[in-house]
This record gives C-alpha cells, sequence and structure tokens, in this order.
C-alpha cells in the first residue's frame, strides 16, 4: 500500500479511535488483511459497547458535534476510505467498519 | 512531564514537532505557546510538522487553535514542512485551517512571517503620520 493510503488509513483509524475512546467508553478493533479480485487492502472494525448514536444521520454531516469537536471525524473518515459501514443502537453500542485498499 | 521544547529567535517562536503528539502533549503545547506569544510579545509563531506523519483532525483542531489564539496576541502562525501525505489527507478530511499559514521550509516559513510584520508595520506608521499634527 503506497504512503498516501497508508496515512489515509491511518488518519482514519485515528478518528475512530478517538471516538471510540471519547464518546464509548472504549473498545476494541479488530484488523484484518482482505482481498476483492486482484486487490487487496486492509478493513478495520471498530466496535465499543457504549450510548450509541441517536442520528446516524447527523453524525456523519460535517460540522457535526455533540462534543466540542470539529464534527469532521466520521464525514472524514468516510471520505478516506473506500469502504465506510456505521452501525448503532442507543444504549448498546456502535460499530464501524472501514476498507482502505492498496490501489484504490 | 512531557513537553516540546518552544525556541525564541528574535521575534519569533519556533516549535519542531519531532515526537508522536499524544492528546495531552498537544493541549499542553497549544497552552505554553500562547503563553509565550503573550510573555515575549511575539509577532510570530513558526511550527516545523516536516517529521509528522499523521494529522487528524484533534491536531488540525489543536494547530487551528494556536493560530487564532496568537493572532488575537497579534502574532502570526505559520506551519512548515507539511508532507504531501499529510495535505492530501487535510484535504480530505476537511480540516479549515483558517489563519493558518504555510510555508515548504523554515526558511520560507520566515521569510512569510517577515514580509506579514514588515506590512502590518508599514500600516501602523501610516496611521501614526494621520494623527502627527506636525506632517499636516
Amino acid at each position: 500500500m503506497g504512503l498516501v493510503n497508508q496515512t489515509r488509513l491511518l488518519t482514519a483509524a485515528s478518528e475512530l479511535v478517538r471516538n471510540m475512546m471519547r464518546y464509548g467508553g472504549g473498545g476494541s478493533c479488530m484488523i484484518e488483511i482482505v482481498s476483492s479480485g486482484r486487490n487487496n487492502g486492509v478493513r478495520l472494525t471498530f466496535s465499543d459497547n457504549g450510548p450509541g448514536i441517536s442520528d446516524i444521520e447527523a453524525a456523519m454531516r460535517d460540522g457535526f458535534s455533540t462534543g466540542r469537536s470539529l464534527g469532521l471525524g466520521l464525514p472524514g473518515t468516510k471520505r478516506l476510505v473506500n469502504e465506510f459501514d456505521i452501525k448503532s443502537k442507543v444504549g448498546e453500542g456502535t460499530v464501524v467498519t472501514i476498507i482502505k485498499w492498496a490501489n484504490g | 512531564m512531557d513537553k516540546i521544547p518552544i525556541l525564541r529567535m528574535g521575534a519569533f517562536l519556533l516549535v519542531t514537532i519531532q515526537v508522536d503528539l499524544y492528546d495531552r502533549l498537544a493541549l499542553n503545547l497549544e497552552a505554553d505557546l500562547v503563553q509565550m506569544v503573550n510573555k515575549t510579545s511575539a509577532k510570530g509563531v513558526l511550527i516545523d510538522i516536516s517529521a509528522v506523519s499523521i494529522v487528524d483532525s484533534f491536531m488540525g483542531r489543536i494547530i487551528g487553535n494556536i493560530a487564532s489564539m496568537s493572532k488575537i496576541l497579534d502574532a502570526e502562525t505559520v506551519v512548515v514542512g507539511m508532507q504531501p501525505a499529510v495535505a492530501i489527507t487535510l484535504i480530505e478530511l476537511g480540516l479549515p485551517l483558517k489563519g493558518v499559514h504555510t510555508a515548504l521550509d523554515m526558511e520560507k516559513g520566515m521569510n512569510l512571517l517577515k514580509s506579514m510584520i514588515d506590512d502590518t508595520e508599514g500600516e501602523d506608521e501610516l496611521d501614526q503620520q494621520d494623527n502627527d499634527p506636525i506632517t499636516e
């Protein structure tokens, strides 16, 4: 994976870990090597048992923040990676999955 | 307690970030820099991030805060040595970085600061001439 894609992946991971620590009360991250056809990549799955996100649509908007942050973590991360998925249930927790392909 | 060293060079403050900037360290740097701008009446702050390979939105906010706070204290902020991959990521993240000037290296950064300061000092002199009764 080239340097720019590595940087994108690491920056995205930094955003998601920060969210997990600040809002999710901590959690875990699973790192997997995945492939699709001839493309190889890294899949990161961030899971927490925190309060969950009540309005995912709002959370995915630039500038929206329930803390005092810039509100760029989730929408920004989505822009940095190739595939982005978020599932959350209030009172149960949140799972964010991202995939960054080596060539993509 | 770890501290990032802040060097003083005339009217400028220089900071080089060469370690992994964890949250507490970044927040201390923000506070220390602004204190020093105030204490030394610095006119410019140079932040060298040539050794930094990841800048996330938290770090971006710290840099933005340093620039805004310094501006209130009449100092400009220049970030130098941004790695290309970092520049790309910052744009894609959508970080505003308002009021943060950039330059390729320390030397260009200092020249930029000097030109900005000369501009404002020129304005101050013009203001004074207007108020001086002798020149009328």
